[in-house]
């Protein structure tokens, strides 16, 4: 494979081949190319349909409280619980799984909020930044309540979109000064909710701050979680499942609940409801992966053909070679050698300029269902060498074959 | 030089079994020109096939410069073809898109020669078949010919023990053939045992030595005297 001299006559075939060269190279490349490309939309599909179905994939727990229905410890049944910041922080710090979102939420069912001669009853509610995340709320103008505002405990509000179009009509309300119970409180942005009217009529503002301005001490009306996405439902409800118990034992254990009480917390776990999308995820998965490889044996093959067409081409002058003393190895070797070194240059060429193309135009594509078409380099690397090994596999046998020949056979004039 | 005894060969031909060749004795000494003559099917080119080791005999015995050709696995029969052998075909059989020298040079590459060496002395070959400046042709450059004296370059350049050739001036006019067989000659006149299968009676007479065999069996074999291609270029 070495060989000085065999290399000098592999180049010399190649030049001086220069059509059979080009259209080998050419169907390689464009095929190593077409592959890339193919394997990178297939991506960017799987991207976009995932990104849109992500929010449906949330699992939220939500924790909220009621009455006891059993007697415990000396306390009285119909006793009524309160969550408490403290609470929240010891669910947070016992978590022993990761967890993606996590807000505690204080809440005025109808606050009255105006804006000059404006003024309208909305639901209040003191959250954490996270729960913009919870409840899928998207920010349209100005920005959602961050760290600062929390720990500074700023009088700023973020409205819903109803609720801006009751008090502002047409106008931009960020900046302006709203009064909600009596308070100015600044509107620092305003959102949209896939839940429609009704929950853009809400109004967040810090929890801190809601907690001060309602006299809620450390109360809290409730608190939510999201955990990481799972790669398919099994997971994803198992981890689910675990998280919701430890987090109703441990907060039981703390307010003193009978283990077997039902409604002294109320756990809302929608994790059943993702399972279809989990489902359709992993059907359209298992689809791409079908398509990637049905592409990649459609460019083994094609590839095959090509070496296959190529030693056929050849047959005469395999006669030639044998009759002037070229041993049967020596045959393969030269024509494997060529092959692959063809393939090897313009499959990388194919899969250079596949990978620029998708890299340069592929975060110019901005469709709803593909989104970032990308190839990972390894897989186009192990892709590339697992043609040029197809190819080399396929036309090793046609090489041998050749090299069978009798020379005698091959020289016979047709 | 070459000693053949009791061949026989005989092809398949789906059920039917053709019988070729039906025991050939025959033997070369080192030096001579020797015409093998025959209709077609009278076996004249299976036999030099199995002398070039192009293909094998059923039965018998065949010796070539001292070592016995039997039994070759292809590796070997390669070696002793490069080692032993000059071809020259009827249809030249040239690699087109190799220049005359390059084709010339080719049976140097299997011996393992380094390219520079190559060249210099596929180009001593050129030179003595009178085509020195056409070594950076392509074939499909060159007339017949010419193409026949760079195959006979090609068949001298590994400096084997014997040439043969098929038909050479099958495919060429007669002015052109009685060149090619002035060449023949020339080279046999250095030493070069050379032998030439062929079914035309004038191009027979240029040799020394004339086989006839017809359906398998050899029913003459004779020297003559030598009629020198020159006088009739």
């Amino acid at each position: 494979m070495f060989s000085l001299e065999r290399w000098q006559e592999v180049f010399e075939t190649i030049s001086k081949n220069k059509l059979r060269t080009f259209l080998t190279g050419v169907s390689v490349a464009s095929g190593i190319f077409i592959l890339v490309i193919l394997l990178g939309v297939s991506v960017g599909f799987q991207n976009g349909i995932e990104s849109q179905f992500q929010n449906d994939a949330e699992n939220i727990i939500n924790i909220s409280s009621g009455r006891t229905s059993i007697d415990y410890k000396g306390f009285n049944e119909g006793r009524r619980i309160q969550l408490k910041n403290d609470d929240y922080d010891l669910v947070v710090k016992n978590s022993r799984q990761p967890i993606e979102f996590e807000s505690p939420m204080y809440r005025i069912f109808a606050g009255l909020v105006s804006y000059k001669n404006e003024s309208g009853n909305y639901r209040l509610e003191g959250v954490q930044p996270d729960y913009q995340f919870l409840e899928s709320a998207d920010i349209i103008e100005g920005r959602f309540i961050n760290r600062n505002d929390i720990t500074s405990k700023e009088k700023y509000a973020v409205i819903g979109n109803r609720a801006k179009k009751d008090l502002f009509k047409d106008t931009s309300p960020i900046g302006k000064t709203i009064k909600i119970s009596g308070l100015n409180f600044k509107v620092i942005g305003v959102f949209t909710d896939p839940g429609g009217d009704r929950e853009e009529t809400r109004v967040y503002i810090p929890i801190t701050t809601a907690q001060i301005v309602f006299g809620a001490g450390t109360d809290i009306s409730n608190m939510g979680f999201t955990l990481p996405k799972e790669e398919n439902y099994d997971k994803a409800l198992k981890q689910s499942n675990a998280f919701a118990a430890k987090l109703e034992q441990i907060l039981k254990a703390k307010l003193l609940i009978d283990p077997k009480d039902e409604s002294a917390l109320f756990i809302s776990n929608n994790i059943e409801n993702t399972k279809e999308i989990y489902l359709l995820l992993s059907a359209m998965r298992a689809f791409f992966w079908a398509v990637g490889i049905a592409t990649l044996l459609a460019g083994i093959i094609g590839v095959s053909n090509i070496m296959l067409i190529i030693v056929k081409e050849r047959t005469k002058e395999i006669g030639i070679r044998k009759a002037l003393g070229a041993e049967p190895l020596s045959i393969v070797g030269m024509i494997l050698h060529e092959s692959v070194f063809v393939t090897t240059i313009s499959g990388l060429f194919g899969l250079i300029f596949g990978l620029v193309l998708l890299e340069v135009v592929g975060p110019l594509i901005e469709l709803d269902f593909i989104k970032n078409p990308s190839v990972n380099f390894s897989i186009a690397v192990s892709t590339l060498i697992l043609l040029i090994a197809a190819g080399a596999i396929a036309g090793f046998f046609p090489a041998w074959k050749g090299a069978r020949i009798k020379p005698i056979d091959a020289l016979r004039d047709e | 030089m070459i000693e053949i005894k009791d061949l026989h060969k005989s092809y398949k031909m789906g059920e039917n079994s053709l019988h070729v060749l039906k025991g050939i004795n025959f033997s070369v000494e080192e030096g001579e020109l020797v015409a093998i003559m025959g209709s077609s099917g009278s076996g004249k080119s299976t036999l030099l096939n199995i002398l070039g080791m192009l293909d094998e005999a059923d039965e018998g015995s065949y010796t070539l410069d001292g070592v016995p050709i039997k039994n070759l696995n292809e590796k070997l029969a390669a070696q002793y073809r490069n080692k032993f052998l000059g071809f020259i075909f009827q249809s030249f059989n040239l690699i087109n898109y190799k220049s005359a020298l390059d084709n010339v040079a080719l049976p140097l590459y299997y011996q393992g020669m380094k390219r520079s060496e190559r060249m210099v002395r596929s180009m001593a070959y050129l030179e003595k078949v009178g085509l020195a400046d056409w070594a950076s042709h392509k074939p499909n450059e060159l007339s017949g010919g010419q193409k026949q004296r760079v195959a006979i370059a090609r068949a001298l350049a590994s400096d084997p023990k014997v040439l043969l050739a098929d038909e050479l001036t099958g495919a060429l006019d007669s002015t052109t053939s009685y060149e090619i067989m002035d060449l023949i000659q020339k080279i046999n006149d250095e030493g070069r045992t050379i032998l030439i299968v062929t079914h035309e009676e004038d191009i027979a007479q240029m040799t020394k030595r004339i086989v006839n065999l017809k359906d398998g069996v050899i029913i003459d074999d004779k020297k003559i005297n030598q009629v020198r291609a020159i006088q009739n270029v």
